[in-house]
């Protein structure tokens, strides 16, 4: 035998020692998956930096404020230049539509990526398991020193490692505490002790969530809290494609000896190493096909090349496949499948419903209400009297006069805004108004108007609201 | 998780959903029992501090000494409290003065509201939009003056109008003419028999010389197209000049009485209703 086999053989042996210790996840114990580096392991690192602006963006300034600044007590939404505010939130529901869709429409394609690569839970355990790994040692020490005493070093460990949990938890709060108030502010608040009980409790709230979830429950979140890994099953079908344990190739699987290394014809490419179960963030058997414990992050995929590099076999015993394929189907090309059609489809109008918003945010807005009780009075002279109520909307960031014009008819007449009417600053302000047209002119029981507000310095800002003059029945 | 729950070997019903969901039969989780005690501990504490048990003759009392109308009393001083400051300027001012003031009568407006709606609304409809025999305060058309002292008056001391019926005083004929012209009044011409006897019978010491109306008097303006006994008909104004208006001793008379309200409301009251009603459209 050549050092080169004796050296394989010893890595053989020492895989399938270590693989008495893998066991799929019965939800009895606490995982500790093994870390193998890998294509997907790399991916995962650079997939999590999305959560890096969650961390950062609030710091961002945009002139004398914070660029993206979710002012709840002001009711205004501020992303760089643009103000929103309440009367525009209708682009929120597109913006939650547009992400609502996306998910739906990655998952159709490539399942449960958002799980596997970018959602919270995911990452944050990931980056608990590592500082856990770092301060602990290998899943195999980590078990060893769960179940052993109480022992100084073992408290010191412990306590450095929820402490740096608790300290991650704490800025998860402050970060996102730091997106409806000034981030700079809030911090001088946090270490002066001045900060409102609004700000605090976001901050208790997330340290305690974060190490409940991340650090202790971890994948039962994903198990039994998380309704998208029940509603997986109906959002991908055949043509999705997900990490998948190609068992044509790997059946009949079984040990490999190390005597018959050579003779491969009886059994399949898997040799039951278990190495996949080990690297499982959520303890499941990936060989058993895809399951709702599966949040395809495909740590299993590198896990297997990496033993397949070592008993030279080709990659992908386990890989990103679809049902179709395995099967010997033709695939369907991408933009042929009707539920990307669907999904893409509303997600490009909800975009365009978004871009339509901002792209016509109007600085002035004018909404007017039609007295009701009674809808019109006759006055002495014979003329027909509607009462309005005027709420004037001014987006600026100064106090302006708006002028009012009436439209509609010849011989209409306004009272209530003869002089232009102050518009302060970032809020509704009311006028009540009324309009008036000679009962001899009047033709119709009811008369389209049109209120046209515009500022007096500047005609480009107006807006403009159509309503309706009520006569008596002709 | 820890260790020691939900152990593959806890005893089961032998239900078993998607090959690993089980229906345990084991203890429940230690915390679901210390909630669950807690849960009693909250009650019995529940039962001491607040009202709780029913009795023959009401309930427990509670050693807090909560009660609802507390409660309530406690939301009505903080509406009190925001309300403070606007109803204090509002004590130190004239009616005239507070319409004058844009946030103070819009801060009137939008409080008065509820007291109209209690207060007034019931004959001349919300809104002021008016009820059959009840006159529409939202037009311009005021029998007593519709400037706001004038409104502020009515309210104070009410108003109860007179007019004599006058079925022993006039003849079938005459009945008829007068009734003509007042019809005509209202557009625009005249009917001269009725005219004549719009004079000769004192019409015009109530309505006026040129049928105006007299606001001293509370008569009514014959030249405009509202009417304060609506519908403006020739059997409506028969009806009125034979009957009268508020007539004693003739039961087929009008009713037109509008209460005093001195007694019922406090003078900001008053004063927060004549602008409310001012405002509501025909406010002079």
């Amino acid at each position: 035998m050549s050092d080169q086999t004796e050296q394989d053989n010893q890595d053989l042996e020492a895989l399938y020692r270590e693989a008495e210790y893998w066991h799929v996840n019965l939800g009895d114990k606490t995982i500790h998956a093994k870390r193998m580096p890998g294509f997907f392991r790399s991916l995962k690192w650079v997939s999590m930096l999305v959560w890096l602006p969650f961390f950062l963006g609030p710091y961002l300034r945009w002139g004398d404020r914070q660029a993206i600044l979710w002012d709840i007590p002001n009711r205004q939404f501020h992303i760089f230049g643009i103000t929103i505010l309440p009367q525009d939130i209708w682009m929120l529901a597109l913006v939650l539509l547009f992400f609502a869709l996306l998910l739906a429409a990655v998952t159709s394609v490539a399942g449960r990526v958002y799980c596997g690569y970018f959602c919270f839970q995911t990452v944050w355990t990931d980056i608990f398991t590592w500082i856990e790994e770092k301060l602990e040692g290998h899943p195999g020490k980590r078990k060893k020193m769960d179940e052993a005493p109480w022992t100084f070093s073992k408290i010191r460990t412990k306590f450095l490692k929820h402490f740096f949990w608790i300290l991650i938890g704490i800025l998860t709060g402050i970060s996102f505490t730091a997106w409806f108030t000034d981030a700079y502010q809030l911090w001088i608040d946090y270490f002066t002790l001045q900060a409102t009980l609004a700000e605090w409790a976001p901050v208790g709230v997330f340290a305690f969530f974060t190490h409940l979830f991340a650090g202790h429950m971890r994948e039962q979140v994903c198990f039994w809290l998380c309704p998208y890994a029940r509603i997986q099953g109906v959002m991908v079908d055949s043509e999705t494609v997900l990490p998948t344990y190609d068992f044509r190739r790997g059946e009949p699987r079984g040990k490999l000896k190390k005597t018959s290394q050579s003779d491969v014809t009886d059994k399949g490419d898997c040799i039951d190493c278990k190495q996949c179960v080990a690297v499982c963030p959520t303890g499941i058997d990936i060989r058993n096909g895809q399951q709702e414990g599966c949040i395809t992050c495909a740590l299993c995929l590198d896990a297997c090349d990496a033993v397949m590099d070592k008993i030279k076999r080709p990659h992908g015993l386990i890989k990103y496949t679809s049902l179709d394929e395995m099967q010997g189907k033709p695939e369907v090309t991408l933009y042929k499948r009707p539920r990307v059609i669907v999904y893409s489809s509303i997600m490009i109008l909800a975009v365009a419903g978004i871009i339509y918003g901002l792209s016509t945010l109007a600085t002035l807005e004018l909404k007017v209400l039609h007295e009701r009780q009674p809808l019109f009075v006759m006055r002495s002279d014979g003329s027909v009297q509607n009462k309005y109520v005027l709420k004037i909307l001014n987006k600026t960031k100064n106090d302006i006069m708006v002028k009012l014009t009436v439209a509609g008819h010849n011989d209409i007449q306004m009272i209530g805004a003869e002089k232009p009417l102050e518009a302060p600053e970032k809020r509704v302000t009311a006028y009540t108004i009324f309009l008036r047209i000679p009962g001899d002119k009047l033709l119709q029981e009811t008369l389209p108007v049109t209120l046209r507000i515009e500022y007096t310095l500047n005609p480009e800002f107006y807006s403009e609201y159509k309503s309706i003059f009520f006569g008596p029945k002709k | 998780m820890s260790d020691n729950k939900n152990s593959t070997d806890a005893p089961d019903t032998g239900h078993v959903w998607d090959d690993n969901l089980r229906e345990l039969t084991n203890q429940p989780p230690r915390w679901w029992i210390i909630t669950f005690y807690l849960g009693a501990v909250f009650i019995i504490g529940y039962l001491v501090l607040y009202p709780s048990i029913p009795l023959v003759n009401g309930s427990t009392k509670g050693v807090l000494g909560w009660t609802q109308m507390k409660r309530l009393q406690a939301s009505v001083e903080e509406l009190d409290a925001i309300r403070k400051p606007f109803e204090d300027k509002l004590k130190g001012m004239s009616a005239q003065a507070v319409l004058d003031d844009r946030e103070l009568s819009n801060y009137v407006v939008r409080s008065a509201k509820v007291l109209f709606g209690d207060r007034c609304a019931a004959c001349h409809g919300t809104g002021g939009a008016g009820n059959p025999g009840y006159p529409i305060l939202a037009d311009d058309d005021w029998l007593y003056g519709g400037n706001i002292d004038t409104i502020q008056q009515t309210i104070t001391n009410g108003r109860t109008g007179l007019m004599p019926a006058f079925k022993d005083n006039v003849s079938e004929q005459e009945l008829d003419d007068l009734a003509k012209h007042i019809l005509a009044l209202s557009q625009g011409s005249e009917h001269a028999a009725g005219k004549e006897l719009y004079n000769s019978k004192g019409c015009f010491g109530c309505h006026g010389m040129e049928a105006k109306g007299v606001e001293m008097m509370g008569g009514a303006n014959f030249t405009d197209t509202i009417w304060r006994f609506a519908p403006g008909t020739e059997e409506s104004i028969k009806y009125t000049i034979t009957n009268g208006v508020n007539a004693p001793g003739n039961d087929a008379t009008r009713i037109a009485i509008m209460p005093v309200f001195k007694e019922q409301l406090t003078e900001t009251e008053i004063k927060k209703l004549a602008v409310y009603v001012h405002k509501l459209g025909g406010g002079q």
